[in-house]
């Protein structure tokens, strides 16, 4: 394995996120000053509405932040081209309308359309990712099958290929592991950790399955009350935090079993 | 095109379209003047309708879209129906090539003039489906226009906007033609540049932003690709139904891909293969009878999509 070099990937400075719309802007989360390092699992949680979603949405550059910077590398993401942007880093969606007539192939083969010319043409460069990301899913037997005919789980692995295949330093996952089953959610979750380790990816997922996260995340990232707290798994079950998560009166978390349990 | 009123042989066809004389003298206008400005015509409208559709299909990824969601027919409607029919009203009368010309113009003015209101709405709005609505609203207004329009009008001006409705692939002249072959070379070109984000569109608006698609232009550049297209056939054939909607549906079937490399050229040709074949029914070979292309379209178009979700349960783009 190789060695880990931990560099800074993305770092954000007094970055505030939510929406700005003609008149007011709201605003979710504030004064977000988070570094992350390369080639680390890092798990977002909070509740419904803390800014998950909104979150990873500014950092891909999908949405505008309110203030504050976010850096990749040393540059403002805002001196990026599309395409540039796109060679950092690469995204993982839940609820997209994808075209389900796509072909496993197709669908990953996209992920190179920043490194490929006007018609997209894929070079021989492009073919070995396309494979390499394909059989690090596994899902090089389901190559030719058309996307409407995956299951759930194939589907997500098939567009964790995507993202591999478009060969960032950085990867941003929104809830991958949602309608899947615990087979596949362990699955996932062994997959994303040995891309992260193997690989020398940065992945930043978000996720409620926290109890599943805890043992294999580098690091997690709690949006709570409109901040972020950063930091070990370890450490943020010691503060606390995870205690709070919830309002107390239905949910406690075991520190100990470091599971939730529901009051009754 | 030997099959018409008039039986030309094929051989003749060949004679006459080389610069030679066939073995009747009439039989070489009926083709260099009528026949085969009337196929070329047919083998743009076809694919350019064809490509049109493709387009639409994949921007708002809904199989049901077609060339004139975005409200392209119902301006060139709106357009010939003020010229016709709001003839009486503004007091001049529709006659000979100063009419044609007129009818192309308003036609071409009408879906230009909704066009604009549609891409300012695009610039204002994010979502695609949001645009759709719109589109479909406008078509809802026009019609409504056209329809207060023709309740005041005469009978035979009537008549006259209903013939223009029904479509017609056969009263071009070759200058119109060129015309028509300019625009369609430019839609069409635009269109194998918009091949790259079109494919990424397939994945959805943010994931085609997110690799790296310059998500506003490519979405101005389909849409103007569109408005080219189907605009410059609408105004010099008048609306012609189901095949931008057809088309792409039945060349999924043949070639299951959905790369648009391979599609659009496939389209282009399915479009133009198709819509000869409507026009060679249209024309009823060897009777002195002629369909209107509309209906014909439709009734070929119609059951094909039927048939389809039929087959197939569902229509995927």
């Amino acid at each position: 394995m190789k060695a880990k070099s931990s560099h800074i990937v993305l770092a954000t400075e007094g970055l505030s996120i939510g929406y700005l719309s003609k008149k007011k802007s709201t605003t979710i989360v504030s004064d977000i000053n988070i570094e992350i390092l390369a080639g680390q699992l890092i798990g977002m949680i909070g509740i419904n509405g803390s800014g998950k979603s909104t979150l990873l949405r500014t950092l891909a550059g999908l949405q505008a932040p309110l203030s504050g910077r976010i850096l990749l590398g040393d540059n403002s993401i805002e001196s990026f081209s599309p395409e540039e942007l796109a060679q950092q880093m690469s995204v993982v969606l839940t609820g997209q309308m994808i075209s389900k007539n796509l072909t496993v192939f197709e669908l990953v083969s996209l992920g190179r359309q920043p490194y490929t010319n006007w018609l997209g043409t894929l070079g021989p460069t492009d073919i070995d990712s396309i494979n390499e990301a394909l059989d690090a899913t596994d899902c090089t037997e389901l190559k030719d099958s058309p996307c409407y005919a995956l299951s759930d789980g194939q589907l997500q692995r098939v567009l964790i290929a995507r993202a591999l295949a478009q060969d960032t330093p950085l990867i941003l996952m929104d809830e991958p592991l949602t309608h899947l089953d615990l087979h596949h959610k362990a699955a996932l979750l062994k997959l994303l950790s040995s891309i992260a380790k193997t690989k020398d990816k940065t992945i930043l997922f978000s996720t409620h399955d926290v109890e599943h996260a805890i043992p294999l995340c580098d690091e997690m990232l709690v949006l709570q009350e409109g901040k972020v707290i950063m930091n070990t798994p370890e450490q943020l079950i010691k503060e606390g935090v995870f205690d709070r998560m919830f309002p107390e009166d239905h949910i406690r978390f075991d520190r100990e079993l470091r599971r939730f349990f529901v009051e009754n | 095109m030997s099959l018409g009123s008039v039986f030309v042989p094929i051989k003749d066809i060949i004679i006459s379209l080389t610069g030679g004389m066939p073995a009747k003298e009439t039989w070489h206008d009926i083709i260099t003047v009528y026949r085969l400005p009337k196929a070329i015509t047919a083998m743009l409208a076809g694919s350019g309708l064809a490509i049109s559709g493709l387009l639409m299909q994949t921007l708002f990824r809904n199989p049901l879209a077609g060339p004139y969601v975005l409200g392209i027919s119902s301006g060139a409607s709106l357009g010939v129906a003020t010229y016709i029919l709001g003839g009486t009203i503004l007091g001049f009368t529709v006659a000979g090539t100063f009419g044609r010309w007129g009818l192309i113009l308003a036609a071409s003015v009408g879906s230009f003039a909704v066009l604009l209101m549609v891409l300012a709405a695009a610039k204002r709005v994010r979502d695609t489906m949001t645009l759709l609505i719109i589109g479909l609203m406008v078509g809802s207004l026009t019609a409504a226009v056209v329809s207060v329009l023709a309740y005041f009008s005469k009978a035979e001006e009537l008549q006259q906007y209903i013939f223009w409705s029904y479509g017609s692939l056969g009263d071009l002249a070759w200058p119109e033609v060129y015309i028509l072959v300019g625009c369609s070379l430019v839609g069409t070109i635009m269109a194998v540049f918009s091949i790259k984000s079109l494919n990424a569109l397939l994945l959805g608006d943010a994931y085609a932003k997110t690799v790296g698609i310059r998500y506003s232009r490519s979405r101005l550049l389909i849409i103007l690709a569109t408005s080219l297209l189907a605009g410059s056939i609408t105004a010099f054939a008048g609306p012609i139904a189901f095949i931008g909607l057809a088309v792409p549906h039945l060349i999924r079937q043949i070639i299951p891909t959905s790369n648009h490399r391979i599609l659009l050229p496939a389209v282009m040709l399915g479009g133009a293969i198709l819509m000869l074949l409507c026009d060679t029914v249209a024309q009823v070979p060897f009777s002195e009878y002629k369909l209107p292309i509309n209906a014909i379209t439709a009734l070929v178009g119609a059951p094909v999509v039927i048939w389809l979700l039929l087959r197939k349960k569902k229509l995927l783009f």
